[in-house]
């Protein structure tokens, strides 16, 4: 088996950078961190799994229709936040309407948990996205796609 | 929910959250009954604001209950209201116009994508024009721009120069974007704030080199956009190979919405207390107006291509507006904005006529507008009826704008650009003569390519003509944009502080 090394140190590592990113998205609402960072580096495990196993085995893992959902969700997330606290009697993206009357302002910490989750989702989607169309660009590009 | 509450930020979120949505659809109608449902949703919501703002005066949004000028606020009086009614107003008529256009001139595999860049780029021209935050205006000039240069190449499915237009594009307009952003963040420096209201109390009495240089940079960056002559070059491409209903929906309002953002900048941001604002007003946009209106006008009279020549026409029409504003007085200002709205309608018209044309012959040379008055004698009259209209024939719009502008010139003293600004209609007179001429006097070819041109369907010909009739309806209640752009004019003129 070619590159037997990398193979298995990229199995190894997998696990612990997209658990990485989820410490990096969850630590961004009182500390350094926050959703764009934890979707880089969650893009980066699949990245890293491309690189080491092909493009091709990583487009089974995680299909190009899914990320384009995901990209979609995540926004949605992000903007339904904002519509929700509309809809419970807020302005736009007025966290506090979230937990009402919460003495230590938890309604902030809600709404930017699910704003940042939303942020995070859209990044690492897109990078991937960006990363597969690079990537997986055919070297002549056929007279039929322009 | 309040509604009325509520009511500032819907033309923004609506959008927003409906174009990741159009993704999720099927591919073939859904995308583009979707785009159109919410285009008239937001021209709604803006109707309401324009009727709120004129009932009420100026309305303030705080985004997330953060109270300027920390937070970020949306402030509308009637000079962003009427912007804002008049871009949904443009995207709710070429949305419902779009889908036999797309089907033809974009790849099918990317309508959805096309459907959803069009609602993101109307979520950026509502962003500009409705917030009161500085930056706020550069992250949605940005979203605006970046969806249209994706939007102008999805026009090299019927001609791969659209690659190379969006490319030029995205390099000027990025440079643009930079040096606006350079301009905000000067002017940050200097004052320790962003919010515009904010940024003109503090910048009153201050005159120092990093303002002074402050702006300079945002009126080069926004003379970028708003492809202020001679910073037009990466106009006529862009709009000549995108997909016809892009170039009639950012034609009608991209540049516009630039405008209105140079007026904010000068008349509510920094004011006649600046002396920069006189100086720019006398030496950089009195003359580099005229010049568009002359240069431009000439270049497109010898344009063979029907949409490079309305692209021309476009950098010269925005030459009317920098001269309109550049009078610093009620008039000039109120010709200015009742410009902006009725070179849209006017714009707006003519390229939805041209992609009718283009879908019929498949071409926008003007060799394919030969005999069309019999082949497609609705279209033509639409081209000629707009035509006219930007022409300034009276009972047209064009004949209200241009009387402003002559009125505003003869009262600021500038009577020789009044003589100039008639002698440009001449011009604009010959170059859609001479399509009028060809549409309505030549035979039409009885073999090649364009032998078999037929009226285009009924889904492309009510839209145009909904603004076509605006252009006449228009011209003819004057009282309706006149007096609404008087007021705008008036409220802009008071923060300025008088003339200069």
């Amino acid at each position: 088996m070619e590159h037997a090394i990398l193979r298995v140190t990229t199995k190894i590592f997998f696990a612990p950078i997209i658990l990485y990113a989820l410490y990096v998205q969850f630590h961004g609402d009182y500390g350094p961190g926050g959703g764009f960072q934890a979707g880089i580096i969650f893009a980066v495990a699949f990245i890293l799994h491309a690189f080491c196993f092909g493009l091709e085995e990583t487009k089974k893992a995680l299909p190009q229709r899914a990320l384009i959902v995901a990209m979609v969700v995540g926004l949605l997330f992000y903007a339904g936040t904002g519509v929700a606290t509309m809809l419970l009697g807020g302005n736009l993206l007025a966290y506090d309407v979230i937990v009402p009357g919460s003495a230590h302002n938890a309604g902030q910490h809600y709404g930017i948990l699910l704003v940042e989750w939303g942020v995070g989702v859209t990044v690492a989607s897109t990078m991937l996205t960006i990363f597969y169309h690079f990537t997986g660009r055919e070297p002549d590009i056929d007279q039929e796609d322009w | 929910m309040n509604l009325a509450e509520q009511l500032p930020v819907l033309p923004v979120i609506i959008p927003l959250v409906a174009a990741p949505i159009t993704l999720l659809l099927p591919q073939g109608r859904a995308p583009h009954l979707w785009a159109t449902l919410i285009s008239w949703l937001t021209f709604a919501v803006s109707i309401a604001l324009v009727a709120m703002v004129s009932d009420a005066g100026v309305i303030s949004y705080h985004l997330g209950d953060w109270a300027p000028p920390l937070g970020i606020e949306y402030r509308i009086d009637m000079a962003n209201a009427l912007v804002l009614a008049l871009v949904s107003g443009i995207g709710a008529v070429v949305f419902a116009f779009a889908y036999r256009s797309v089907e033809r001139e974009v790849d099918p595999r990317q309508s959805t994508f096309f459907y959803c860049a069009m609602l993101i780029c109307l979520t950026g021209l509502m962003g500009v024009t409705i917030t009161g935050d500085a930056f706020n205006i550069f992250v949605f000039l940005e979203i605006s721009s970046l969806s249209t240069y994706a939007l102008i190449a999805m026009g090299a499915k019927s001609d791969r120069r659209a690659l190379t237009a969006a490319f030029n594009y995205l390099v000027m307009g990025t440079i643009g974007a930079t040096f606006f952003v350079i301009g905000i963040g000067l002017l940050y420096q200097a004052t320790g704030t962003l919010n515009l209201a904010d940024l003109h109390d503090r910048l009153a009495g201050q005159s120092n080199r990093m303002v002074e240089a402050g702006f300079a940079f945002i009126v080069v960056g926004i003379g970028l956009k708003l492809a202020m002559f001679p910073l037009h070059l990466w106009l006529p491409n862009a709009y000549t190979y995108a997909p016809s209903a892009v170039s009639a929906f950012i034609a009608a309002t991209a540049t516009k919405v630039a405008v209105y953002v140079l007026i904010r900048f000068f008349y509510s941001v920094f004011g006649f207390d600046f002396a920069f604002v006189g100086h720019a007003f006398t030496y950089v946009l009195l003359p580099l107006g005229l010049a568009g209106m002359f240069i431009a006008s000439l270049v497109a009279l010898f344009q063979d291509d029907v949409k490079r020549m309305l692209a021309y026409s476009s950098v010269a029409q925005i030459g009317y507006m920098l001269l309109g504003l550049s009078f610093a007085t009620v008039e000039g200002l109120t010709a200015s904005l009742v410009h902006i709205l009725n070179h849209a309608l006017m714009k707006g018209a003519l390229f939805m006529a041209v992609a009718c044309v283009v879908f019929r012959t498949g071409s926008h040379s003007i060799q394919a507008f030969a005999g069309l008055a019999k082949r497609m004698p609705v279209t033509t009259w639409a081209f000629i009826l707009s035509g006219l209209s930007l022409i300034g024939v009276p009972l047209t719009v064009g004949f209200i704008s241009k009387w402003y502008l002559l009125t505003a010139a003869f009262a600021a003293g500038h009577g020789y650009a009044a003589f100039l600004i008639v002698a440009s209609s001449l011009i604009a007179m010959v170059y859609i003569g001479r399509v009028a001429e060809m549409m309505l006097l030549r035979e039409p070819p009885s073999e090649g390519p364009y032998a078999a041109a037929k009226e285009a369907p009924m889904s492309m010909l009510i839209p145009m003509w909904v603004l076509v009739a605006a252009n006449i309806y228009f011209g003819v209640r004057t009282d309706l944009t006149g007096d609404l752009a008087v007021r705008a004019a008036e409220a802009l003129m008071l923060v300025a502080g008088g003339a200069p």
